[in-house]
């Protein structure tokens, strides 16, 4: 690893924030990382890691902010770019919103949190649960002097002892979203479910919690594949907390979960599903300067399932004028700023059809350019409730406690529309 | 949650340091903590608060644990500042450490470890000693990372200590978070250290493993990039590995994944049981698949870590080709890397899937990424035989789309997919050469000659195309101008005809006596001796069947990539490049004190902190430079320092005979000069009997004294001078000023300034001769100036001018201590110009300075401040410059293409103005003069305000001249 500063740097790359962790790279390379980011910029190579006289710089971007590392050794890329992502969140946690007014107002806590998340450029410690636990926003709380917290150096970092509610529930979220991408000739080129499992824990002490899926792979193993409908879910990922050589040992999903919400696993699916909202729009020209599209929407999925807040993003040409809209359903406006005509539909029954007719106009003088650059894709969202794409069931949860309290799971399916791209012709 | 730290920014600046001086000594605590917050701010922001050591190391006893990590902060900001006084913290160090609350003994640890004074890492030892040993394991796990510290200081204090063996029994602590940091604390001492300081051993491998399923996710990553460096015993060793390190792959954090994969992998080898290998292979697709859900920027290290695991196991993904398409959102950089992987995954099975993609993607705005998927097209024809006819359909879509650009990156593909199948696809060159007029690319053009060429026998007009071609050959890039050569060679063998002939004749001879191109030069002598001596020997060179290409732009060497491979998610495994090729650690932390006095920037203003002392850059400096202001014509000086010449052939014979002391080489070939003449017609001779033959069959004769001769003509000028063709000019944009108008010069008017070219300093002079007769035999001498400059031959490069012809000649100057005038600069030069016919000339230039302003002048960005300050205010000069400077990367590439380098630019916060620094370095005699300049405008508005700085303050207003010539306005 061995990271050997972090900087925190306004896009003109004003240091806002720094911290050199190994004192062997001049605070200087904040000003020679914005040139050579501009360059970058200017030659269109832009990378979020490169190399420039000895130092290598991974940054991402939030708002107006850069976070940065700085390194002279062969450090994990990987891992640099994920504390990044995590600092932010932290950062953002802590500060509500984390932009340039937010971190000069709270400038010492930074520091402090920088102290501790990273030593000598190795990362340390990112929850920021357990953060907050021993660095407070507020000074005045500081009375009693703060102790590390036992969670940051268990083996149960997530979690701290002694939490208490009245009620303890457990929501779980079931949320599948569907990524397609639709050639302009109609066909299919890739779909893809990302499935979450979202919970949001309200239990007191440590909670010993199983969740048993309709796992295909472990239906087979306990050859009770045959009559049960179960799931192939390609590729799951762990919060983790989850145990994960359990997990490989007998397909047991066992954890101690961190309090509040948060993400226990995602998984994948390959499987060609048919696209549950199909959008098709045919583009008339009927003269050099009047353009009309039609467009259809149509839901394939069982009538006695409803999408909610549908949104259909239709981009028309920049230089569209007066464009003039008719949907037999929902609403439609145009969108200037977006380069698009965004069509509502509140509530989209199964096995539906709604259509849109949107009549515009364009300079009669063609621009330039107007030859090339194809036109950006249709996007869909959408919400189904109560339905999954896969047919994943959370068949229990268990929540073991030594206190031995009852713990209420609720359980939500929820389907969305993900990277749901549709080519224009 | 505010808590409103943001007015600790808010300064009164003056006396500000005394006022936190101060609050610091204040009795009242809240004072006092406010006030190291006010510090801290300052430091911040970049300010140098150095000077208030002591009095902030003075509120480092306090049970207030916010102010006593403000102080600690500050302590590892400055202690290397102040190495003696920070002495003064030991006592408060050794205290904490020894605290009753676990988090300030390991704060005090973690502390003490960061402040690299000698002095203060003896009284770390005991301390350190002690945490090593401590109950809590926060207290463990810091000072682990502690003894790392303490080795990057002073190395051998941790082996006499005993720290190393301490570090390596607490791989075996119950607490895992403790084994993770000491395995990071080891693995970088053995790094660093290069001692046998860490060995994965059998027993310490079981520790490892255990600790991996308990510790945080970065300790996994720790302890799995420690593993990828373990060999395994035998297979069984791996196979135990590997299945511990397997579960990793379900792990959300990316790195945690990529880490296991690089573990995985460099088992495989050991293992060798293939089936059970193929089950790993498919067990690791999908988490890489997964990789692609992550955010942007780790895709695109996933991405750039996938390219090298499919190039080594292509079977991997093989199936998977689909996730890599682009989506419309995805950065330019996540596509770039998805096509290159999609063009190694495309298959015979998937090709036409992958083909309809890239054409979606040729139709996209992003121009870099249109050319690339234009490319990729191309590279699949030319890895996958069966595909190249459909791939070829798809570029003749592309190409009918008429977009220049798509167009052109087609035709040079296209042109590699001929290289590939010779006379497969010929059917396509007719659409090819519909689109000729698109071409203005340089490469593409060099694609299409290179096709004509190669298949002249079967293009009714390549004649003609080629005709097309060469009508702009002088103009042409280098790269064309080769194409061409070969492709009339190549015609000409094909089809002897008459055209052929002249064509050939033509190209011969200018790329044989015109060019300064040593290849292209090189090239068609060897094609006129080989057509000369021997035309089948000719046909069996330039007509021989060539060696198939292959699609290796992204292979890289086996050595390389197993290196990579070993070393994936590193920063090796994204720039493809092995560890040694960019790391630049040395084991002893730089010394940073140096850059924290002089703080260069620190001042919101953006001014220098030396200069804001002198009340600004642009007032100070008019001092010395003042009087010659206004002298860039011939002044005062220049006439003490050398009285002009008076008319008279003796004085000729001065300027141009006597012992002048212009290069030698000069001497030497200004005989050949005179017959440059004839041997030009000789060559042409020559060529013109060979072709005259009909075919290429037997010539008469060998080829006429052909390498002598185009030397002599060149050779005086070296590498610059653009000879003179015809009577198109070197690219000189603006008309020359006129230096000797024709009524004066008796018909002949010259115009001309000084320029560079090709590394170094020439004489642009337009010859216009309005007199009766032909000129000839021009040559040219200078008088002694402030530069020493002075032609580096005599003989002008150029032949007799007819009547009312003209001709502009770059005349290559030298510069010699020897003609260098004395007293203070000035840009006079007297320049003499003799012709065989009109005899001598003389008249006045100016020397411009920006000639003389050498490549790679920049400076080190951090030796700027102290050279800045290391001249005295006095040796500045100010001046104001009519050019409105538009956008700053703009007006910085045209600076840079000046040689006038950046240093750092900001825009002054509160003010519409903007300001940058800049450098350069003039080749002046007797040594170079390093050229500080600093510029101040108001964007957008005209004016700019320079200033420069220099040992030499008599420079300043050529300075100031060429900056004008530069910035125009």
């Amino acid at each position: 690893m061995s990271v050997s500063a972090v900087f925190v740097l306004d896009l003109k790359g004003r240091v806002l924030l720094s911290r050199d962790y190994r004192g062997d790279v001049s605070l200087k390379v904040a000003e020679k990382f914005i040139i050579k980011l501009n360059e970058l910029e200017e030659a269109g190579k832009v990378t979020p890691v490169f190399y420039d006289d000895g130092v290598s710089y991974c940054y991402i971007t939030h708002s107006n902010l850069v976070l940065m590392t700085v390194s002279r050794t062969n450090a994990n890329a990987a891992a640099m770019l994920l504390f990044l992502h995590k600092l932010r969140d932290i950062l953002t946690t802590y500060f509500g919103e984390l932009e340039e007014e937010s971190l000069r107002d709270n400038f010492v806590i930074a520091y402090e949190l920088l102290d501790e998340v990273m030593d000598f450029g190795w990362v340390q410690f990112t929850e920021a649960k357990i953060l907050a636990e021993y660095i407070k926003t507020d000074a005045y709380k500081m009375e009693v002097q703060a102790r590390p917290p036992m969670a940051v150096t268990n083996a149960v970092s997530w979690r701290s002892e002694g939490i208490r509610y009245k009620k303890n529930e457990v929501f779980l979220d079931v949320v599948e979203s569907v990524n397609l991408l639709v050639n302009s000739n109609g066909t299919v080129v890739r779909s893809e479910v990302a499935g979450a499992l979202k919970m949001r824990t309200f239990l007191s002490g440590m909670p010993e919690c199983k969740l048993g899926l309709n796992d295909k792979v472990l239906f087979d193993a306990q050859g009770r594949g045959g009559k049960n409908k179960s799931v192939d879910l390609e590729d799951m990922k762990f919060h983790q907390c989850v145990r994960l050589a359990r997990f490989e040992n007998d397909r047991t999903i066992s954890f101690i979960p961190p309090d509040g919400a948060f993400d226990l696993m995602t998984y994948r699916l390959n499987q060609n599903v048919r696209p549950l909202i199909w959008v098709e729009c045919i583009v008339e020209k009927h003269s050099r300067s009047r353009t009309e599209y039609l467009v259809k929407a149509r839901s394939q999925f069982k009538e006695r399932s409803s999408a909610n807040n549908v949104e259909i993003l239709l981009p028309l040409p920049p230089d569209a004028i007066a464009p003039t809209v008719r949907a037999s359903q929902g609403a439609a406006v145009y969108v200037p700023e977006k380069e698009a005509l965004i069509w509502k539909i509140k509530s989209f029954p199964g096995g539906r059809e709604f259509l849109l007719r949107c009549k515009f106009g364009l300079p009669s003088v063609a621009a330039e350019e107007e030859a090339h650059g194809r036109m950006p894709p249709m996007r869909v969202s959408f919400e189904i409730p109560y339905f999954t794409v896969s047919g994943i069931q959370v068949r229990y949860l268990k929540v073991i406690e030594k206190s031995g309290y009852q713990a209420l799971p609720w359980v939500r399916y929820i389907t969305t529309g993900g990277e749901y791209e549709i080519r224009m012709q | 949650m505010a808590s409103g730290d943001g007015k600790y920014f808010a300064t009164t600046k003056k006396g500000e340091i005394h006022e936190f001086k101060e609050d610091l000594r204040a009795l009242d605590r809240s004072k006092k903590k406010e006030a190291v917050k006010k510090v801290i701010a300052a430091m911040t922001v970049g300010k140098d608060v150095s000077m208030l050591f002591p009095d902030v190391v003075n509120c480092m006893q306090t049970d207030d644990l916010e102010l006593k990590k403000l102080v600690y902060l500050y302590l590892i900001n400055y202690a290397k500042t102040q190495p003696d006084l920070a002495i003064m913290a030991v006592n408060t160090f050794v205290k904490d450490s020894q605290d009753p609350n676990p988090l300030i003994r390991a704060l005090a640890v973690r502390t003490m470890g960061c402040i690299r004074v000698d002095k203060i890492t003896e009284y770390l030892c005991d301390p350190l000693q002690r945490c090593l040993k401590d109950d809590d394991p926060y207290v463990r796990k810091t000072a682990a990372v502690c003894v790392a510290k303490l080795y990057d200081i002073n190395p051998e204090l941790v082996e006499d200590r005993g720290f190393l063996d301490a570090l390596k029994d607490l791989l075996a602590d119950s607490n895992p978070m403790v084994v993770a940091n000491a395995v990071a604390a080891l693995a970088e001492i053995h790094e660093v250290g290069g001692s046998a300081a860490f060995h994965i051993t059998s027993t310490s491998l079981f520790k490892l493993l255990r600790a991996l399923n308990e510790c945080t996710e970065w300790g996994q990553v720790f302890i799995l990039d420690s593993l990828a460096g373990y060999t395994a015993r035998d297979a069984k060793d791996a196979e135990s590995i590997v299945e511990r390190v397997t579960p990793r792959l379900q792990h959300a954090n990316c790195a945690v994944v990529l880490s296991a994969v690089k573990v995985i992998l460099k088992q495989m080898a050991a293992i060798g049981d293939e089936a059970l290998n193929k089950a790993l292979m498919k067990k690791m697709a999908p988490p890489l698949v997964t990789l692609l859900s992550g955010e942007p920027e780790i895709q695109y290290v996933a991405l750039r870590n996938i390219s090298l695991i499919v190039q080594q196991y292509p079977q991997i993904l093989s199936h998977e080709v689909k996730v890599f398409f682009c989506k419309y959102n995805d950065p330019i950089y996540v596509k770039m890397e998805k096509l290159e992987i999609m063009i190694a995954l495309a298959s015979d099975r998937n090709v036409d899937q992958v083909l309809l993609e890239f054409k979606e993607y040729a139709t996209e705005v992003d121009v870099d990424f249109v050319r690339k998927a234009v490319r990729a097209i191309g590279r699949c024809a030319v890895s996958l035989e069966r595909a190249a006819e459909r791939c070829i359909n798809v570029l003749l879509e592309l190409i009918q789309t008429k977009v220049a650009y798509v167009v052109q990156e087609a035709v040079v593909v296209i042109k590699d997919i001929f290289r590939r199948y010779p006379n497969r696809y010929e059917s396509v060159i007719a659409t090819l050469c519909e689109c000729l007029d698109t071409l203005d690319e340089p490469e593409a053009r060099a694609a299409m000659v290179w096709v004509i060429g190669e298949y002249a026998e079967r293009i009714d007009n390549a004649d003609e195309l080629l005709e097309g071609f060469l009508e702009s050959f002088p103009e042409e890039p280098a790269a064309v101008q080769l194409q061409l050569v070969t492709a009339a060679v190549k015609l000409f063998l094909k089809k002897p005809q008459p055209r052929a002939q002249q064509m050939i004749q033509l190209v011969l001879t200018y790329a044989t006596q015109e060019t300064d191109n040593p290849d292209l030069r090189d090239r068609a002598f060897i094609y006129w001796r080989l057509l000369s001596t021997d035309p089948e020997a000719a046909r069996a060179v330039v007509l021989s069947e060539k060696p198939v290409i292959a699609d290796t732009a992204t292979a890289l060497e086996p050595s390389l990539l197993s290196t990579l491979l070993a070393n994936l998610s590193t920063l090796a495994s994204v720039y493809h490049k092995p560890p040694e090729a960019f790391v630049s650690r040395t084991r002893l932390a730089v010394q940073r004190a140096d850059e924290l006095a002089p703080a260069a920037f620190e001042d919101d203003s953006g001014t220098p902190s030396s200069s804001s002392a002198g009340g600004g850059g642009a007032g100070a400096g008019a001092g010395p430079a003042a009087p010659a202001a206004g002298a860039p014509g011939p002044g005062a000086p220049a006439a003490g320092g050398a009285p002009a010449p008076p008319s008279g052939a003796d004085l000729l014979g001065d300027l141009l005979e006597l012992d002048s002391p212009a290069p030698a080489p000069a001497h030497a070939h200004a005989p050949a000069h005179s017959a440059n003449g004839s041997m030009g017609l000789d060559l042409l001779g020559g060529l013109g009997g060979l072709d005259l033959g009909g075919p290429p069959a037997p010539v008469p004769g060998p080829p006429p004294q052909a390498q002598p001769a185009p030397p002599a003509f060149a050779d005086p000028f070296a590498a610059p001078a653009p000879a003179p063709f015809a009577s198109s000019a070197p690219p000189a944009a603006a008309p020359l000023p006129v230096l000797l108008p024709a009524d004066k010069g008796k018909g002949l008017a010259l115009s001309g300034q000084l320029a560079r070219a090709n590394g170094g300093p020439v004489f642009r002079l337009a010859f216009s001769n309005s007199s009766a007769g032909a000129l000839d035999g021009f040559m040219i001498q200078f008088n002694r100036n402030s530069f020493g400059l002075a032609p580096a031959a005599q003989a002008v490069p150029l032949g007799p001018l007819p009547p009312g012809g003209s001709a502009t000649v770059d005349v290559p100057l030298a510069q010699n201590a020897a003609l260098l005038a004395p007293g203070p600069a000035t840009a006079l030069l007297q320049v003499a110009v003799r012709s065989n016919q009109l005899g001598v000339a003389y008249f006045n230039a100016a020397a411009d300075l920006g000639a003389l302003l050498l490549e790679g002048g920049a400076l080190e960005p951090a030796a700027f401040v102290p050279a800045w300050k290391a001249l005295p205010d006095g040796a500045e000069a100010a001046d104001s410059l009519p050019a409105t400077l538009g956008a700053w990367p703009q007006a910085s590439a045209k600076l840079a293409a000046a040689n006038v380098f950046t240093m750092a630019h900001k825009a002054v916060p509160g003010s519409r103005e903007e300001v940058a620094y800049l450098t350069a370095r003039a080749a002046t005699l007797p040594a170079p003069t390093q050229l500080l300049l600093e510029l101040r405008w108001a964007a957008g508005a005209p004016g700019v305000r320079a200033a420069v700085r220099s040992e030499r303050s008599d420079f300043a207003p050529m300075v100031f001249a060429a900056l004008r010539g530069i910035l125009g306005g």
